[in-house]
């Protein structure tokens, strides 16, 4: 049988978001099997790595940086026509990073008309983590205090927001990318802000 | 056998529907050969530069359904300019000057311009069918043509092309009188649609069987188009984004449940996911899904819609459905013969759920009927590879694409050489292969030696020498096609055996190792093959030196010598 199947239950999760990091963030790329070994968790700590007063080792990722970002992808590979690849490129897709789970989704902003829909889908989304029994309580769009996670965007600026403070068509446009934060951690968030924005007034 | 009158080997003819029977059959004796031509009505070009329309109408002046293909398949993945070629115009214009009776036309990978399409609508008054696949040149305004003119139109079936549109309102081209349809597929247009229109016509189409829409046909539309057309075999939703709560919506519900007939259900572009439940009564009948246009649907959905589906023959699907959703279908579809899972993400690079070797595993232990994969996946490892061939020794297609093209066995390290290996070697029906993943020459081996019913093979960054390419040269005999990207292959493969090569309907060879004096020297030894070098880009000088490589060479037989509409960049030698 395969050696597949017997993977351990306990890893697999994770390890299956690390590989995924290593294989995607070098498409092609050097050629040789030794190559496709950039920083480990790439693609998490890019999300990650905001200013937000996270431990040192974000630094070191971003210091590691290879030549330039190793995404330039090989024409044509992988071998999906170019028809779908412009069929999937309409509409606005964000990633979503959730703390504390090992990998990212995405979300097509132009799906939703509101804030309460994009949120009902969130929580959809990641409904298969244990996360989730808290995202189940909508109040985490309203009421940003009292839960375990707070939902906080990255704006054209590079400016980390909170979900919710300017109006939904404003979000759709300046909206780069989504994190449900901890809490705790987005105590922080308003003070470590570098924007003078202050997300933190509302 | 001379001494049958003709007519009655005409109506034995009659009864070989293959084109490779007929094929046979007209090369028996002159009488035969006469006899057939005369009553051939389906013609089916795989390369529209193998031959040319004059010659077509000579031969098969009684032709009423063409099939014709253009580009190279490797066009599909932007390897090949724009403007390479592949025009219909020149055969719909034979076809209208000669008189012939034309009723159906399949074109793939062909550019097809308004002019063609207002021709082909004035040209031939019992045209009845229409399918363009991967086609671009035009825009609704030949769709308008065809519309208006063609009045005995059944089948308008646009698969995946790049259409320009205007704004026009084609679909209220119909006319009042057109009550023929069985088939509209127009879910590759971006742009609005006359909903009303749309909805009378249905109305108006009582045979009609399949219906796919665009995404700017709204659900409530769809609620009413299907409360017309209950008869619908073949559905394809628009887009299907409503609130769940709504009046529409439960509408929507009620009129889905009246369409028992529904055995094939696509689309769902824009989708609430939170809608999807509507279309679970009709799940239990489905024999084909198409969700690979739908990246809102997520693995938990995937996975609640697909517990629904148990009689599944094919599923095209996003690999957000993940190992685990995979390993749903494995124990739901007992039925399954194809599945394509396709990557969802194919612009940053962040892994969303990507599949892995663990979910084709499980769908081979699942689905012992499987015949025809394309699974893009993470990664793949040899043992698991032996597993499925071992599962599954039935594929007649199978195409697996690492995204990492070069990737080795994410266990042992190791090429993949040994996981191809047994898929060829077990499979003993295979007629197309794609490989990927770190590979040496010995997969090569392997394939030379055991897919003797191999017809297209496609190589893409793998192999380490001539070597690898001469294995399967020399081993597969009935090989029609053979792509080759970014792979060490020289001129000793190239040359080894030129004959080879018009057994074969094509080659494709970019990124690899030939020279310009390599291809000169095989277009010289074989005059009935078209040696096509694409310099798309490059500034080569009018006469290279013979030592240049070549970027990308394309070579096909053909029976009329050099094209006479190849751009600037395209030299044939």
């Amino acid at each position: 049988m395969s050696r597949g199947n017997d993977a351990p239950p306990p890893e697999p999760e994770y390890l299956g978001a690390l590989k995924t990091d290593l294989t995607l963030a070098l498409p092609g790329g050097g050629g040789g099997p030794e190559a496709p070994k950039p920083p480990a968790k790439r693609g998490f700590s890019d999300t990650a790595d905001l200013k937000l007063g996270s431990s040192c080792h974000e630094d070191e990722d971003s210091a590691v940086t290879q030549p330039p970002p190793p995404k330039a992808q090989v024409v044509g590979w992988p071998p999906v026509r170019s028809y779908r690849k412009k069929m999937m490129k309409s509409g606005k897709y964000v990633k979503v990073a959730v703390d504390g789970a090992p990998y990212l989704r995405k979300v097509d902003l132009q799906l939703y008309t509101s804030y309460q829909e994009l949120l009902a889908a969130l929580e959809a989304m990641f409904s298969c983590l244990t996360i989730c029994n808290v995202v189940n309580e909508r109040k985490i769009m309203d009421n940003i205090n009292g839960k375990e996670y707070m939902p906080t965007y990255e704006d054209k600026d590079g400016d980390w927001m909170l979900v919710g403070d300017v109006p939904w068509k404003m979000f759709v446009e300046s909206c780069k990318r989504l994190r449900l934060m901890k809490s705790s951690e987005a105590v922080g968030l308003a003070p470590k802000t570098t924007s003078s924005k202050g997300s933190s007034t509302k | 056998m001379n001494y049958f009158p003709e007519e009655v080997l005409e109506h034995v003819f009659d009864f070989l529907t293959s084109h490779r029977d007929r094929n046979a059959v007209s090369l028996v004796c002159k009488s035969w050969y006469s006899v057939e031509r005369f009553s051939r009505e389906k013609v089916f070009i795989g390369n529209c530069y193998a031959v040319n329309p004059e010659r077509l109408i000579a031969r098969f002046p009684r032709v009423r359904s063409l099939t014709l293909k253009g580009k190279p398949h490797f066009a599909d993945f932007n390897l090949v300019p724009h403007d390479w070629g592949g025009y219909v115009y020149p055969w719909i214009e034979a076809m209208a000057k000669s008189g012939i009776n034309l009723e159906e036309l399949r074109l793939k990978r062909m550019v097809v311009s308004d002019e063609s399409l207002e021709l082909l609508a004035k040209s031939f008054p019992n045209f009845k069918s229409l399918v363009l696949v991967s086609c671009e040149g035009f825009t609704t305004d030949g769709l308008a043509a065809i519309a208006s003119n063609c009045r005995f139109l059944r089948e308008l079936d646009l698969q995946e092309n790049e259409v320009d549109d205007r704004k026009g309102q084609w679909l209220s081209c119909f006319p009042d009188t057109c009550t023929s349809l069985v088939s509209l597929n127009f879910a590759c247009l971006k742009g609005e649609v006359n909903v009303a229109a749309l909805e009378r016509l249905v109305a108006r189409c009582r045979n009609l069987r399949s219906l796919r829409l665009n995404h700017a046909v709204p659900l409530d539309a769809l609620q009413k188009i299907l409360v017309q057309a209950p008869q619908l075999n073949d559905l394809g939703t628009g887009s299907f984004l409503h609130d769940p709560d709504s009046e529409a919506y439960c509408k929507l519900k009620n009129a889905i449940k009246k369409c028992k007939s529904i055995r094939s259900l696509s689309g769902f572009l824009d989708v609430n996911t939170r809608c999807l439940p509507a279309v679970y009564p009709i799940c239990t009948n489905l024999t084909s899904l198409n969700l690979s246009y739908a990246p809102g649907i997520y693995s938990s959905e995937l996975i609640k819609l697909i517990c629904h589906c148990k009689k599944l023959e094919r599923l095209w699907i996003l690999d957000t459905i993940g190992d685990k959703g995979l390993g749903v279908v494995a124990s739901t579809c007992k039925e399954l013969q194809e599945l394509r899972v396709f990557p969802s993400d194919l612009y940053d690079g962040v892994g969303n759920a990507a599949v892995t070797e663990e979910g084709l595993v499980a769908i081979s232990a699942g689905c012992p009927k499987l015949n025809s994969l394309l699974y893009f996946c993470q990664q793949m490892t040899n043992a698991a590879l032996i597993t499925v061939a071992k599962n599954c020794p039935n594929f007649i297609r199978f195409r697996l694409c690492t995204l990492d093209p070069t990737i080795p066995d994410a266990v042992t390290n190791q090429p993949l050489d040994e996981g191809f290996g047994a898929i060829v070697q077990s499979c003993k029906g295979l007629k197309r292969l794609s490989v990927s993943g770190l590979l040496t020459d010995q997969v090569f081996l392997y394939i030379g030696m055991y897919a003797e019913q191999l017809e297209m093979l496609s190589i893409a960054f793998a192999g380490d020498s001539d070597k690898g390419m001469l294995y399967v040269l020399n081993g597969c005999k009935k090989l029609k096609k053979l792509e080759i990207r970014d792979s060490p292959f020289g001129n000793v493969a190239l040359l080894a055996d030129v004959g080879k090569y018009e057994t074969m309907r094509s080659l494709w060879m970019s990124s690899c190792e030939v020279t310009y004096g390599a291809c000169k020297t095989l277009a010289e030894k074989m005059p009935r093959l078209n040696v096509e070098i694409i310099n798309e880009g490059e500034q080569i000088e009018a006469s290279p030196d013979d030592r240049h490589r070549v970027e990308k060479m394309y070579l096909y037989r053909t029976l009329v010598g050099p094209r006479r509409d190849a751009p600037e960049f395209v030299w044939t030698l």
